[in-house]
């Protein structure tokens, strides 16, 4: 029996419906200039190096077969996996849901004596709260990721699977940078590599004195045991290999089935994601290696809602989701409303799809429907993930309202009489319904006629035209 | 060739032009167009908004009045996405296997006009005549869901007296997307905005599409701030000729 | 029941008796292909990375470093190192982070996407060598670069720790645009060591 995510714990749950937080950012100016020009910018570069390759469709392909593949073979390469962390000096943990998978960090970082843990960017962590279950255990949780640094430091939410703080602009982090820094140069310009430059002054000691580092993971390869961090900054190079004890928090979806699958997702991830050829730094351990890096790993493996989505036919591809983030940068949507609106870590298309069914999607019953299908997430994604197709599938499972559901079910039963459609079509015609261009319509449909006039009538329909040549 | 015309609802209802210019267009290229009247409505609204039992009724009935036709067109590139893309899907997750083989043999046979035009009649300058400034929505359906690629663009290049003038991010959703348009009102239009800007960056007269539903919905906008660009149905511009201009 | 087979039994149920099991298309390049180290240093170059052409490789590394001092690995030959050095014999943090730079050998490199990928062999040393100080040289044999990355994925040995790297830190994190110079090492130099002529 496959459980949801449970309520209470971690960030898939918004506190309001998508229309109502969307009518909030969309009133903010700054808010839109600052993610129209970084997802402008970030959909020209992710085009211009996917160009360069000649094989990009058919490494698409291959990427969403694989992940098929895994899916169909979970349990198997998940033992797998166990199985070779342990033999390279590793400890495996299974969690069921956010709260076991709070538990067992907290106790980890606890056992250290430690009060401070360094965390590479996970949205995994995000998901469950980790932060909070640290906090409140008296453990304080660093972001060394600059964007989760200016979100943290910023007393905010992240916005964006890949880049948190898409939200803010140079001078905005500038702001808080002065304000809630310790130590920052007062002169600091809004300059980006100025403003990369004092995270790397900020951060440095931490680094240098923390002894346990949290980690998510990109990918966990089953046939070897090894793990894998895709990152920029060198924060993730830092916490993966300074401090003596690393804790991995991992979905269980994030397994590939063979060292060679990588070869797949390595050339996907970074164009599709940055925009990159290849990212700065991709850091792959095995277990413990004697002499080298943390001589302390756990893997937590994270279940959390994720089979319960598995275990819908249709909607099960949203696994196959690697954190790209590629159709949030392309989807119209999104770029409007930013990531805040769709009240879970998880973002834009793929959060549409993703939140509702970790949830159940009567707990994020208006995910589905924030999107107008215009289907540039499905092109974009490099694995091929059939987001609309996924969107139209919970949009059927979601609670409807009754009053819809009454005006549904006429219109279907109209439309399937001829007879009473040519009627409908008349009286439509003859009570003026629509009134003035649209305007005196009832509610839901005066949303429509608030922005747009509407046609007037026609003096008759097609099929009277037909019938009178 | 005998062509059935599969008109949509909303073209019937609200926006006969286009199915007329359809009609029109078809007869002066010397085919024959016939309009079953039992037609009604594909479901896509039913099926997009959630409501895929009620749209099952409609899918059986598509299929029943088009399956003794050869060729269907439709002036609508979403309702022939959903033909082609969803009614079999509705048919097989209502357990009606068979109803879904039909549906996938008539959805074969349907075209949106762009493609009937190029792919099935082989033609590209159907002889038109337009004096206009106009520029060309690629309507999201159409473009990735059928992927009509530059058809509609090759077939208004051949119109005669016609300045086509390209839209800037052409490619990006106008926002309407069906119920999306009034459930999420709000930023719908905020893409439509953007989209208006768009049309009248490029300082054409006339704007169109293969889709009456996102013409209504840009049309709607460019009227409402009274800006005097008009929005045209693809077809109407092909069926437009010195006679009728 | 524990977590791990709580888990389990989901999965089962959730997939089912038999879950359709795709074959994986690999039509993807895969062979070897040829090696162009002109685009290699184009590509380095475009992520900002330093790339000298050499074969003269001690007489480049004091070019760079000049009287600073390096940190090494203990596999680096002494031939590599006119300039003042230490070696690593389980120096302490503290150690590293205060050298001018680091020189390192390294295992692969990657052509198409301008990577250098170290495998912690005993030229490469211990990860954290080549992360605390500022400047990472890395002297770079043509025979250790392929095409692409299934190339590189297949002469890598994966229990080993792996680093791949392209140009030097960076990040995309405010408003996209890439940003070179973070918490890894601001400056990278490539010593692409060409043979005598």
């Amino acid at each position: 029996m496959s459980t949801h995510a449970p309520k209470g714990v971690g960030h898939l749950r918004g506190d309001r419906p998508f229309p109502a937080a969307a009518k909030v950012a969309l009133a903010d100016p700054q808010l839109r200039r600052n993610l129209q020009h970084a997802t402008t910018t970030i959909r020209g570069k992710s085009g211009r190096v996917i160009a360069e390759l000649p094989d990009w469709q058919e490494l698409r392909s291959a990427g969403s077969a694989l992940k098929a593949y895994t899916m169909a073979n979970l349990p198997r390469l998940l033992e797998q996996l166990e199985e070779r962390v342990t033999a390279a000096g590793g400890v495996v943990h299974w969690a069921a849901d956010a709260e076991e998978a709070n538990r067992i960090v907290t106790e980890l970082v606890a056992a250290t004596g430690e009060k401070r843990v360094i965390k590479v960017k996970s949205m995994a962590t995000q998901e469950i709260g980790l932060n909070e279950a640290l906090e409140g255990a008296g453990i304080t949780p660093v972001e060394t990721d600059l964007a989760e640094l200016i979100v943290q430091l910023g007393h905010d939410k992240p916005s964006h699977i890949l880049v948190p703080a898409i939200h803010r602009n140079r001078s905005e982090i500038r702001e808080i940078f002065l304000r809630e820094m310790p130590g920052v140069d007062p002169a600091l310009t809004d300059d980006p590599p100025e403003l990369a430059g004092a995270a790397r002054r900020y951060l440095r000691e931490t680094f240098l004195s923390t002894k346990v580092a949290v980690s998510g993971a990109n990918f966990g390869v089953a046939e070897t045991g090894t793990l894998a961090v895709v990152e920029s900054e060198g924060n993730g190079r830092m916490c993966l290999t300074l401090p003596d004890t690393l804790i991995t928090v991992m979905g269980i979806e994030k397994v590939v089935p063979a060292w060679q699958d990588l070869e797949v997702f390595l050339q996907l991830l970074p164009r599709a994601s940055t925009g990159e050829r290849m990212n700065p730094y991709t850091s792959m351990w095995t277990g413990v290696t004697p002499g080298d890096g943390p001589q302390n790993f756990h893997l937590v493996l994270l279940d959390n809602g994720r089979t319960a989505v598995l275990a819908d036919e249709v909607g099960r591809s949203a696994l196959h989701c690697i954190r790209c983030s590629a159709c949030l940068n392309v989807c119209p949507v999104y770029e409007r409303t930013g990531g805040h609106a769709y009240g879970s870590v998880y973002p834009g298309p793929i959060g549409a799809v993703l939140s509702p069914q970790l949830t159940g999607v009567e707990d994020n019953a208006s995910l589905p429907y924030a999107s107008s299908l215009c289907g540039a997430c499905f092109d974009a994604c490099p694995v091929k993930i059939d987001i609309p197709s996924i969107l139209v599938h919970l949009r059927n499972q979601a609670p409807h309202p009754r009053s819809e559901k009454t005006a549904m079910a006429a219109a279907a039963y109209t439309m399937d009489h001829p007879k009473l459609y040519e009627r409908a079509q008349r009286a439509a015609k003859a009570a003026k319904l629509l009134g003035r261009r649209g305007r005196g319509l009832p509610p839901p449909l005066n949303g429509w006629a608030a922005s747009r006039d509407l046609p007037e009538p026609p003096a008759e329909t097609f099929r009277d035209w037909w019938r009178g040549r | 060739m005998r062509i059935a015309l599969f008109a949509t609802c909303l073209a019937d209802t609200m926006f006969p032009a286009a199915a007329k210019a359809t009609v029109q267009l078809l007869e002066r290229l010397g085919h024959e167009v016939v309009f079953p009247p039992e037609q009604t409505c594909c479901g896509q609204m039913h099926v997009n908004t959630g409501y895929q039992k009620e749209a099952l009724p409609l899918v059986r009935r598509y299929v029943r009045t088009f399956e003794p036709c050869d060729v269907v067109v439709a002036p609508s590139g979403s309702c022939v996405g959903s033909i082609r893309h969803q009614h079999a899907t509705v048919a097989r997750q209502a357990g009606q296997e068979g109803l879904a083989a039909r549906a996938e043999a008539v959805a074969e046979r349907t075209y949106e006009l762009s493609e009937l035009l190029i792919d099935v009649l082989k033609i590209e300058d159907v002889g038109a005549y337009y004096p206009h400034r106009v520029t060309y929505h690629p309507t999201c359906h159409s473009l990735r869901v059928l992927r009509v690629g530059d058809r509609p663009l090759r077939l208004l290049r051949q119109v005669r007296g016609l300045d086509l003038v390209e839209l800037p991010q052409a490619e990006q959703c106008c926002g309407f997307g069906g119920t999306f348009a009034v459930k999420n009102a709000d930023t719908s239009t905020a893409m439509l905005a953007d989209k208006m800007r768009h049309v009248l960056d490029t300082g054409a007269d006339v704007c169109t599409a293969g889709d009456a539903s996102c013409l209504m919905h840009i049309g709607g906008g460019l009227s409402r701030l009274r800006t005097g660009v008009r929005t045209v149905h693809l077809a109407e511009i092909l069926a437009s000729t010195e006679a009728t201009a | 029941m524990s977590s791990k087979n709580l888990i389990l039994r989901r999965i089962r149920e959730a997939l089912g008796e038999n879950p359709s099991e795709p074959e994986v298309p690999r039509d993807y390049r895969r062979g070897e292909a040829p090696v162009d180290l002109d685009l290699l240093v184009e590509r380095l170059v475009d992520y900002q990375a330093v790339v000298h052409r050499t074969a003269d490789i001690s007489g480049t590394i004091r070019e760079i470093v000049g009287d600073g001092q390096v940190v090494v690995p203990p596999g680096v030959p002494d031939e590599w190192l006119a300039v003042r050095f230490i070696r690593d014999d389980g120096l302490s943090q503290d150690q590293i982070a205060a050298a001018d730079g680091v020189v390192t050998a390294a295992a692969v490199a990657v052509v198409e996407t301008g990577t250098v990928v170290l495998d912690a062999g005993e030229d490469q040393g211990r990860r954290i060598l080549s992360l605390l100080p500022d400047l990472h040289i890395c002297v770079l044999r043509a025979d250790q670069v392929v095409a692409s990355v299934p190339e590189a994925v297949a002469r890598l040995t994966p229990g080993r720790p792996l680093t791949w790297i392209s140009g030097p830190s960076a990040t995309s994190d405010i408003e996209l645009n890439r940003v070179e110079g973070v918490h890894g090492p601001r400056h990278l130099h490539i010593v692409l060591v060409q043979e005598a002529a």
